[in-house]
């Protein structure tokens, strides 16, 4: 037998080790919809409670908007439960079409083509358009999925320090004798909520001839004065080669992603994507769903704008209040505590005080950079975030770290 | 082997710290379990050791391991100069 005791007992002694060194993450089961407030059991078997959600992605609050669920319900009446399919068998239904089509338009690009998830979209557009004659050259703090996407491609890997443009500018002039550079970067970094700067970014990869992909699943929807996302933010819309981004974030939030760029790349993508090629094709209620969720954002702004004053509010009340947070202007407000077990013990206070919020530490975040990733939502109203911030305030008198900053924290904690 | 030693020390300085961050750094500083450098930017260090010595480092060869100090980087080195 392949799974013999001795094998068993190996995993049970790695998993008692996680548990040892603090880094067990522990699920918490949601006896209801998404939204501002969500009624969760935990620790499992205890009944639910009633809490304010502050991790959600769910940035615009539409992730169980009657509108959106009406216009999914449609979906499954109108194009059925699943395809049973990949796309290029008989998996493209005309809404998928005209949902690339839409995220097209939104985006500014000159076509888009849909995956399960923006993670498969990652896993296959670089091994798709490139090869060893090419050079990835990646900000160091891009998303997992983006890593991983780039491991599967043959072309050379380099990175920057993030967010450095004159590093980037060294590695650009380094690469010239390769057949093309592609600079890889996130828009909003989803560990620590800043933005990358897509302006200079564009500026150099214009200088020295290098394609510029962008994964802007934290900003699509959003960022940008009509929420086109962080290239409308930095004022280069069109000039981003590829955007991979996200319909599991803002854009509803139920799953999948996409490539969405220049006409060729996105064609290459269509005919050799291996997640594109070997994966089941999105759901047909998924995609009704989204196609709303691009007509009810498209009309107005109201809720980017919302967005934007929850997230300026919640910023201050923090800072106010003494926690050490990231400085941004994303509605991702990353509470640093550095040391995993604190971020843990907060995070069951939190709760108890009525407030969701998960800590974040290795191997999501890098050894001491242990946070309590908090993140705004259009759903929040204003006394959801004053009760949020009263618990905060009592949770981090109770472990003493009001006040102190990086320095203090690891004296006081460690890492 | 000294100058390499010193080639590696300087580039791995410029490459990974900043400016300002003047820590001690040896050939037993511990460079990826110590957080300096991460296994996902550890391609550059690779890329570099390879142009420098005039040697092809196999994927399987170049890992967290076998990367973490200065030392095991230039005993590696030595493997694939003679090979």
């Amino acid at each position: 037998m392949a799974y013999s005791k001795k094998v068993r007992e190996f995993y049970q002694n790695e998993l008692k080790n996680v548990r040892e060194a603090g880094l067990f993450k522990e699920e918490r089961y949601i006896h209801a919809p998404q939204g501002a407030e969500i009624e969760v059991e935990f620790p499992a078997g205890s009944s639910t409670k009633k809490v304010i959600n502050m991790c959600a992605n769910n940035y615009l609050g539409l992730s169980s908007h009657p509108e959106v669920v009406k216009a999914a319900h449609a979906g499954l009446d109108h194009r059925g439960y699943g395809m049973s399919s990949v796309r290029f068998i008989c998996g493209t239904q005309d809404i998928h079409r005209q949902l690339e089509n839409k995220m097209t338009e939104f985006l500014g690009t000159e076509d888009t083509l849909l995956f399960s998830s923006c993670l498969d979209a990652n896993a296959g557009v670089f091994e798709a358009i490139l090869n060893e004659q090419d050079v990835m050259i990646a900000d160091r703090l891009v998303h997992a999925s983006v890593v991983d996407g780039m491991r599967l491609c043959k072309a050379a890997q380099d990175t920057f320090k993030h967010s450095d443009m004159a590093h980037l500018e060294e590695k650009l002039k380094e690469h010239q004798d390769k057949r093309s550079r592609m600079v890889i970067t996130d828009g909003v970094f989803s560990m620590d909520g800043d933005l990358a700067k897509l302006d200079e970014i564009v500026a150099l990869a214009e200088k020295y001839d290098a394609m510029v992909l962008v994964d802007d699943s934290h900003a699509t929807g959003f960022m940008g004065k009509t929420g086109r996302g962080t290239h409308e933010h930095c004022g280069v819309v069109g000039k981003i080669d590829i955007i991979t981004t996200t319909m599991g974030k803002a854009l509803g939030g139920a799953s999948g992603g996409c490539v969405s760029g220049r006409r060729e790349i996105v064609e290459m993508c269509r005919q050799r994507a291996r997640p594109y090629l070997f994966s089941n094709t999105v759901a047909p209620v998924v995609v009704s769903g989204a196609l709303r969720v691009l007509e009810l954002i498209s009309q107005t702004t109201e809720r980017r704008d919302k967005l934007e004053w929850n997230t300026k509010y919640w910023r201050k009340l923090l800072t106010d209040a003494g926690f050490d947070i990231k400085e941004g202007e994303s509605p991702i407000v990353p509470v640093m505590l550095y040391n995993a077990k604190l971020a843990q013990e907060m995070a069951r206070d939190l709760f108890a005080e009525g407030i969701y919020a998960i800590g974040f530490f290795f191997p999501v975040v890098p050894k001491g950079q242990a946070r309590i990733r908090t993140q705004l939502s259009a759903a929040h109203e204003k006394h959801h975030l004053d009760k949020a911030g009263e618990g905060f305030i009592k949770v981090g008198k109770k472990h003493g770290i009001l006040g102190l900053g990086k320095k203090e924290l690891i004296e006081k904690f460690g890492m | 082997m000294e100058d390499i030693k010193k080639a590696v020390l300087d580039y791995v300085r410029k490459e990974y710290l900043e400016e300002d961050d003047d820590r001690e750094l040896n050939e037993n500083t511990k460079l990826i379990s110590g957080g300096i450098v991460d296994s996902f930017s550890m391609v550059s260090l690779k890329r570099f050791l390879e142009k420098k010595c005039s040697i092809q480092i196999p994927d399987a060869e170049a890992t967290p391991e076998t990367f973490d100090t200065v030392n095991q980087i230039l005993a590696l080195i030595q493997r694939y100069q003679k090979a």
